[in-house]
C-alpha cells in the first residue's frame, strides 16, 4: 500500500494528454497509406487529388461524427444512409415548391426545414428505442427500410431533380466553393467535428453520454436521466445526416433511390476505426474523422492503381471493419 | 475420525496477481474421507486457494498434487476429470433450461443422435432426491427458489466421478433448515471416503461439520488445528488476528424525541415486497437484516425511485414521490448499491469521472464542465476517504475493492446528503478497510446524518446500526433494538422459525 506523500506525487501535469497507442493508432494507419499511395502513384500525393479525396469524404465524415455519439452511449443506427437520401429528397421536394424566385432566402429556408426534419427522424429512433426498450439495431434496421421506402414512393420510382436552375447555380458554391483554398465541405465537416469536440469532452451531456455507454446501471443509479441522453444522441445523429445532406444536394442537385446506399457501412466503419469502442463508453471524434478519411484514401488508392478492381470497394471497406474489430479486440486483451 | 490416505495436496502455494501477492506459502493436505474446513475473512485468499486446486488458476509458485504426485491443471476440466470437483456459491446454471437438462448440460446422456430425456430426468430426480430434496427434474431453473438452485447446482458437481469435493460457502443463501440438509449430504460423502474442502466464515457451522480447520488471513496460513481443539470464538480471534472489539466504533443512537427525517408507510414493490413500513430519524443508524433474496435491496430501491413502487414516502414529513433516483438525490438521499462494479462505478472510466458523476451540476461553468476543480475534488476525496492509489488517473477498475467503496462513498457524498442508504457496506473488503469504513457510517450519524445499512453479516449489523429491521420472503416481520439485537434474535426472525414455534 502506498502512503500518503507518494498518493501525492504521480499525477500527471496534463491528465490525458499521454501518448496511447489506441488514440493514435487510425493517424498512424493514415500517415502509412499516405505513404502507400504516394509510392504507388506520385499523382496521389498531388494537392489536387487531396483536396479532392477531403472533399469526397465529407458526407461520411459528418455523418461519422453523429454516429460517435450513438455508438459512445452505446447504441448503433443503421438507418443513416436512407435517412440521408430522405431528406435530401424532401429537401428538393421543398425547393421545388418554393416558386420560381432563386435566392438565398429559399435556399436557407430549405436547409433549415432539412436539419429539422434530420432532427425529426433521429428523435423518432431514439423514442422507439427507449421507450419502446427496443434494440437499436432492430429500430435502426425497420426505420432504415422506411426511410428508403419513402424516397422511392416520393420520387415514384425515378429521381427527385432540383427544377430551378437558377437555384442550381446559387447553390452549387456550397459543394464546389472554396474558402482560402479550403473546399467549404471541408471547413464544414471540420466545424462539426470541433463542435462534436467541445460537446463530447466538454459539456455534461458529453460526460453523460460516456457513463451511459460505459455502463447503463451505472449511469441509472448516479441520477442520469439515460433515456433521455440515449434520445439526444440519436437527434444529434439525425443532425449530423442532415448537414452532411446540406453539401451533399448542390453537388448533383438530385436524390435517388441509390443516394445514401451503405453509407451506415461507411459510417459505422470510420467511427470503429477511428478508436470508438463498438460496446460503448468511449468516443473519438477526430478519430471517427481519421477514419473516414482512411476509407476515402483507401477508395482513391483502389481507383489511382490496378491492385483491385474498384467494383470491390464495398468488399474492402466490409474487410477493414472486421480487420479494425480484430485489432480492436486484441489490444483490449492485451490492456 | 480417523484419516484416510492423502489425496489432494497444495505445496508452498503461491499466487500472484500482477505486482499484488495474494496468496503465499499455503502447504494444506486433504484426506479421504475427511472433511477440511478452511476459514478467514473476505480476501484473505480462500477463493484464490480454492481456484489453485481446481484448476481454474495456476500457482505462481508451488505445485499441487494428487495421490502425492505433481500435476499441472490444464483448466477446471482437467482438474474434474481427476476427480476434483467444485460447488460455485455463485449459480451458474441456465436459467430457462430444465433441472435435469442443466444437471447433465455439456455431458448429455444420448441414444444414437438424440438426447435421452426419459434416463436424464430419472437420474437427475435420484440425484436430487439423494440430496434430500424434492425437485421435480422438468421444471425449469428460473421457477425454483435459491435455495433449490444452490441443490441442483451441487447434484450437476456430485453427478461426475469424484475424490474431492470443494464447497465455496455453500450456506451464504440457504436457511438453517436447508444447511442441514446440505450437512448431512456432506457427512454422507465423507463415510463414502471423498475428500471434503469446506470454505466458509460461518464459524458455528464449520465446528459441526469439520474435522480440520485452516485459518487463512492476508494471503498466509496463520494456523492448523484439528476442529475438536478449537471453539469458535478461537477461530474468530485467528481469522481477524485482533481483538474483534475494536472493529466497531462506539456510536450513541439518537434522542428518541430525533426528528423523523424518512418515514415510509405500506410500501409494495410488486414482485419482492409487500406493505413494508418502517422510519429513520435524524442521526440514527436503521439496519436491515435477512436472507438473501428477502426483498431488502427491492424495498430501498423502490421507495428511491429505481424501481416501480407503490405506497407512502415522506422526507422530513412532506409526502415525495420519487419517480427516478435524481428526484430522491435532489431530496438528499443517496444509494450505495452492493453491487459495485455493476451499478457504482464505472469499472472502465477514471476516477474522475466517477467521483463527479452524480453531482455534475456542481462542477459546471455555464455549458463547460472545470476539469480543474473535479481535479481538486479528486484530491479532497483520496485526502479523505483514504483512497490509496498509486497514481490519479487510473480507472476505477484498478482499485481493490476496498478502495472502490471509499471512492463510491466520496462520489455519492459530493452531492452532500441527509440520507445515506448503503447496501451491504464491507462486501469483498479486507479488514482494515471495513473499520474505516464503520467509523464513517458512526460519524456520518454523529454529525446529524441519518443512514441506512443492508447487510447480510449479522456480526455486522450489530456492531453498526442501533436498531435492525428484519425482513422476509417480502415484508417486514420485526424490529430489534438495545439487549435484543442479538444473532439468534435475528435470525430467529429471517428465517421464521419463531412463527411456527409460536
Amino acid at each position: 500500500m502506498t502512503n500518503a506523500s507518494e498518493t501525492t506525487l504521480a499525477r500527471p501535469a496534463r491528465p490525458g494528454f499521454r501518448i496511447d497507442l489506441r488514440t493514435a493508432a487510425p493517424f498512424i494507419a493514415l500517415a502509412v497509406l499516405l505513404v502507400f499511395g504516394a509510392l504507388l502513384n506520385p499523382n496521389f500525393v498531388s494537392a489536387a487529388n487531396l483536396i479532392n479525396v477531403l472533399t469526397r469524404c465529407a458526407f461520411i465524415a459528418i455523418i461519422a461524427v453523429g454516429a460517435t455519439f450513438v455508438i459512445a452511449a452505446g447504441g448503433l443506427d443503421l438507418s443513416v444512409g436512407s435517412m440521408a437520401a430522405f431528406i435530401a429528397g424532401s429537401m428538393i421536394l421543398v425547393m421545388n415548391s418554393m416558386g420560381s424566385e432563386a435566392s438565398v432566402g429559399v435556399i436557407a429556408l430549405s436547409m433549415v426545414i432539412a436539419l429539422g426534419i434530420g432532427a425529426a427522424c433521429g428523435l423518432a429512433n431514439g423514442l422507439v428505442t427507449t421507450v419502446g426498450r427496443i434494440e437499436p439495431f432492430i429500430v435502426t434496421l425497420g426505420t432504415m427500410g422506411i426511410f428508403r421506402a419513402l424516397v422511392i414512393w416520393l420520387a415514384e420510382g425515378g429521381s427527385i431533380a432540383m427544377k430551378d436552375q437558377e437555384l442550381r447555380a446559387v447553390y452549387r458554391p456550397v459543394y464546389f466553393g472554396t474558402v482560402a483554398g479550403i473546399p467549404i465541405p471541408v471547413l464544414v465537416f471540420l466545424a462539426v467535428a470541433a463542435v462534436a469536440a467541445f460537446i463530447l469532452y466538454k459539456t455534461r451531456f458529453g460526460r453523460h453520454v460516456l457513463a451511459v455507454g460505459s455502463n447503463e446501471d451505472v449511469a441509472r443509479y448516479s441520477g442520469i436521466p439515460v433515456g433521455r441522453v440515449r434520445t439526444l444522441t440519436y437527434v444529434v445523429q439525425g443532425v449530423c445526416v442532415a448537414i452532411a445532406v446540406l453539401v451533399y444536394v448542390p453537388r448533383l442537385g438530385a436524390a435517388t433511390p441509390t443516394t445514401g446506399l451503405l453509407w451506415e457501412l461507411q459510417a459505422i466503419t470510420a467511427v470503429v476505426i477511428g478508436g470508438t469502442a463498438l460496446r460503448g463508453g468511449t468516443g473519438r471524434v477526430w478519430g471517427t474523422l481519421c477514419g473516414a478519411l482512411i476509407l476515402e484514401v483507401v477508395g482513391n488508392i483502389m481507383v489511382l492503381s490496378d491492385l483491385v478492381s474498384e467494383y470491390l470497394i464495398g468488399a474492402v471497406q466490409g474487410a477493414i471493419i472486421i480487420i479494425a474489430m480484430l485489432v480492436q479486440r486484441s489490444m483490449m486483451r492485451r490492456a | 475420525m480417523t484419516s484416510g490416505n492423502i489425496v489432494l495436496e497444495g505445496r508452498g502455494l503461491h499466487r500472484s496477481f500482477g505486482p499484488v501477492e495474494v496468496l503465499s506459502g499455503i502447504d494444506l493436505v486433504l484426506r479421504a474421507g475427511e472433511v477440511h474446513a478452511v476459514i478467514g475473512e473476505n480476501g484473505a485468499g480462500k477463493s484464490t486457494l480454492m481456484r489453485l486446486l481446481s484448476g481454474h488458476l495456476e500457482p505462481t509458485k508451488g505445485t499441487v498434487a494428487i495421490d502425492g504426485a505433481p500435476c499441472v491443471f490444464r483448466g477446471p476440466v482437467d482438474a474434474e476429470h481427476r476427480g476434483i470437483v467444485l460447488v460455485h456459491q455463485e449459480i451458474l446454471l441456465a436459467p430457462h433450461l430444465s433441472v435435469a437438462e442443466n444437471i447433465f448440460l455439456g455431458r448429455e446422456k444420448r441414444r444414437g443422435f438424440v438426447v435421452d430425456d426419459a434416463v436424464m430426468n430419472r437420474e437427475a430426480a435420484a440425484a436430487v432426491r439423494e440430496l434430500g430434496a424434492d425437485i421435480d427434474p422438468t421444471t425449469t431453473v428460473d421457477r425454483l427458489s435459491i435455495a433449490q438452485r444452490q441443490l441442483v447446482q451441487i447434484a450437476r458437481a456430485l453427478a461426475v466421478e469424484h475424490r474431492v469435493v470443494i464447497f465455496d460457502e455453500p450456506t451464504a443463501s440457504l436457511t438453517p433448515v436447508e444447511a442441514d440438509a446440505l450437512f448431512d449430504v456432506i457427512r454422507g460423502l465423507r463415510a463414502r471416503g471423498v475428500a471434503v474442502l469446506y470454505i466458509s466464515h460461518r464459524l458455528p457451522e464449520v465446528k459441526a461439520i469439520a474435522d480440520v480447520v485452516t485459518v487463512l488471513r492476508d494471503g498466509r496460513l496463520v494456523a492448523h488445528h484439528r476442529c475438536d481443539q478449537l471453539e469458535p470464538v478461537d477461530m474468530a480471534r485467528l481469522m481477524v488476528g485482533r481483538d474483534m472489539a475494536n472493529l466497531y466504533p462506539v456510536s450513541a443512537p439518537p434522542p428518541p424525541d430525533a426528528p423523523i427525517v424518512l418515514e415510509v408507510r405500506d410500501v409494495s414493490v410488486p414482485g419482492f415486497v409487500q406493505n413494508a413500513s418502517f422510519h429513520l430519524r435524524k442521526g440514527e443508524i436503521l439496519g436491515f437484516g435477512g436472507l438473501i433474496g428477502a426483498g431488502r435491496t427491492e424495498l430501498l430501491e423502490g421507495v428511491l425511485g429505481l424501481r416501480p413502487s407503490s405506497g407512502e414516502v415522506r422526507v422530513k414529513g412532506e409526502p415525495v414521490r420519487f419517480r427516478t433516483v435524481a428526484d430522491s438525490m435532489r431530496a438528499g438521499i443517496v444509494y450505495l448499491s452492493e453491487d459495485r462494479k455493476g451499478k457504482g462505478l464505472l469499472v472502465g472510466q477514471d476516477l474522475r469521472t466517477n467521483l463527479t458523476l452524480s453531482a455534475l451540476d456542481r462542477f459546471r461553468r455555464g455549458f463547460l464542465l472545470d476539469k480543474a476543480r473535479e481535479w481538486s475534488a479528486l484530491d479532497r476525496a483520496i485526502a479523505a476517504f483514504d483512497i490509496r492509489t498509486r497514481r490519479r488517473d487510473i480507472n476505477a477498475g484498478q482499485l481493490s475493492g476496498g478502495n472502490q467503496q471509499k471512492l463510491l462513498l466520496a462520489k455519492s457524498m459530493l452531492i452532500e446528503p441527509e440520507i445515506v442508504v448503503i447496501d451491504e457496506p464491507t462486501r469483498g473488503i479486507d479488514i482494515g478497510t471495513k473499520a474505516e469504513i464503520y467509523r464513517f457510517v458512526a460519524k456520518l450519524a454523529a454529525d446529524g446524518k441519518a443512514v441506512i445499512v443492508i447487510s447480510s453479516e449479522l456480526q455486522e449489523l450489530i456492531g453498526v446500526a442501533h436498531r435492525v429491521a428484519v425482513m422476509r420472503a417480502g415484508r417486514i416481520v420485526g424490529e430489534v433494538a438495545g439487549d435484543r439485537m442479538t444473532e439468534s434474535d435475528i435470525v430467529v426472525l429471517a428465517t421464521g422459525v419463531a412463527a411456527e414455534a409460536a
